[in-house]
């Protein structure tokens, strides 16, 4: 399959196709015009599907299924759903399918689905027909784990699978916390330990907090990164407790954001795109200059990368699901903005040009090859 | 029993096209099933899976808005879905 860029915006799915050694660019689309796209994801293990997570102002969630790199798509025969509530049971439904994650490399066809409220869902079939994860969705903490989800509800994401073990799952909610599996999702407990809820009237709690990405790098799977509403941080199991290697961000500059991102092959090598957690939370580039930062050393130092990038007035909004890397030895990076702009860097971030404006608001920006 | 189902737009890549089918049922449920027999998907965009008319959709069983879908359909009724959106 050519090099893509996948752009997810609120109005459509857009693509950049890689020309020349990704000197050059082309876009291509709308496909779904109109249509809000969550998240679209590669499946490694059959790289000409993918699956991409939808629904529009008026329609309910569903999920759309491409089995030839994008040109045609067809729909879920059964796209994610609670199941129906029973007796006095409040009524859960899926708002949004907003996460996509294929399964693991021995199970072909599997993939997980997280939504808005927050749920869990499995397909068996390459997405075809969903079904919910009775373990987490019917949990009886699970009222408790996502008590305090702001008006658009809680979301659930970062949907991770080990692996070495398909048994052994991670998933996070904003807001309600992490939480591990390691029973293909029968059972869940809180991995919380070391995080901050500084918005919570208690902020030492075992759950209830707001991690807005986590990763988990494919070379080193014991190794976690989080980038929380409250820091980042780092997990290396079998620890429980997250350290916040955010402390060593420059204090003007702090430690909130919503993306983050790991080296394909270096796991101490990872990338933060950080906004204004301040006052009112603007959550736009710090002083409206954007830059990344980078560790080369897990976390005990970061770096700016700026260069490239506006050097004032720009007023950035990263996603969590719209950053990513390639696999290309020298990596490339990309972000999109929420003012419908594509930025790329095809030397590990150290320069950036801008390849594409006016889109819609971007939602998620994936990388297939 | 026969009514009309008049399609808004955002639906109609399930009709093929159609802005009106004729399908059969006597409440509002047995007519959106029968429109997913021939449309298969498009109950799930309009009604959730606890069975409540979502957000953004409204049902008219000819000029009444029909808040459940026991809501009685008879022969020769029109039954109107309507998109309501609002913002950018």
């Amino acid at each position: 399959m050519a090099e893509t860029l996948w752009i997810g915006t609120r109005k459509g799915l857009f693509a950049l196709r890689a020309l020349e050694a990704r000197r050059r660019w082309r876009l291509l689309g709308p496909q779904f015009l109109g249509h809000v796209v969550h998240h679209l994801v590669q499946d490694p293990r059959e790289p000409r599907v993918l699956l991409l997570a939808t629904r529009t102002g008026h329609l309910g969630p569903t999920v759309m299924r491409s089995t030839d790199g994008g040109r045609s798509w067809r729909e879920a025969s059964a796209p994610p759903a609670f199941r129906k509530a029973a007796g006095e049971e409040p009524p859960r439904a899926v708002e949004r399918v907003f996460w996509l994650t294929p399964g693991h490399r021995s199970e072909s066809g599997t993939w997980y689905a997280g939504s808005s409220p927050a749920g869990l869902f499995r397909s068996g079939d390459g997405g075809e027909r969903w079904e919910p994860v009775a373990g987490f969705n019917d949990h009886p903490m699970r009222p408790q784990w996502a008590a305090h989800g702001t008006p658009d509800g809680e979301f659930l994401h970062s949907v991770l699978v080990d692996p070495r073990d398909p048994r052994h799952l991670y998933l996070a909610i904003s807001i309600g916390g992490v939480f591990e599996s390691s029973d293909r999702g029968e059972s869940w407990s809180p991995l919380n330990e070391g995080c901050a809820a500084d918005f919570m009237p208690d902020p030492d709690v075992p759950f209830g907090h707001d991690p807005h990405c986590v990763v988990q790098h494919p070379a080193m799977p014991d190794r976690l990164y989080q980038q929380n509403h409250c820091g980042i941080y780092r997990l290396d199991r079998p620890a429980r407790r997250w350290q916040r290697i955010g402390t060593a961000m420059p204090r003007k500059i702090g430690d909130v954001g919503f993306p983050i991102v790991v080296h394909p092959t270096d796991p101490d090598r990872v990338w933060v795109l950080p906004m204004d957690g301040r006052t009112v939370w603007p959550r736009t580039s710090i002083d409206g200059r954007p830059a990344l930062y980078t560790s080369e050393n897990a976390g005990a130092s970061w770096r700016r990368l700026d260069r490239g990038l506006p050097r004032g007035q720009a007023w950035f909004t990263v996603l969590r699901q719209a950053m990513c890397a390639d696999r290309h030895a020298r990596t490339g990076l990309y972000f999109g903005t929420t003012a419908g702009e594509v930025w790329a860097s095809t030397n590990s971030g150290e320069s950036w040009r801008c390849l594409v404006r006016h889109l819609p608001e971007i939602y998620s920006v994936t990388h297939a090859a | 029993m026969t009514c009309t189902v008049r399609i808004a737009s955002p639906l109609r890549s399930y009709t093929e096209g159609a802005a009106t089918l004729s399908v059969s049922g006597r409440t509002l449920a047995q007519v959106l099933d029968s429109l997913e027999a021939r449309c298969p998907g498009i109950r799930f965009r309009m009604i959730d899976e606890q069975d409540r008319i979502r957000p953004h959709m409204r049902l008219f069983v000819n000029s009444s808005e029909a808040q459940q879908l026991t809501a009685a359909v008879a022969d020769g009724d029109t039954v109107h879905v309507i998109c309501a959106l609002s913002g950018g």
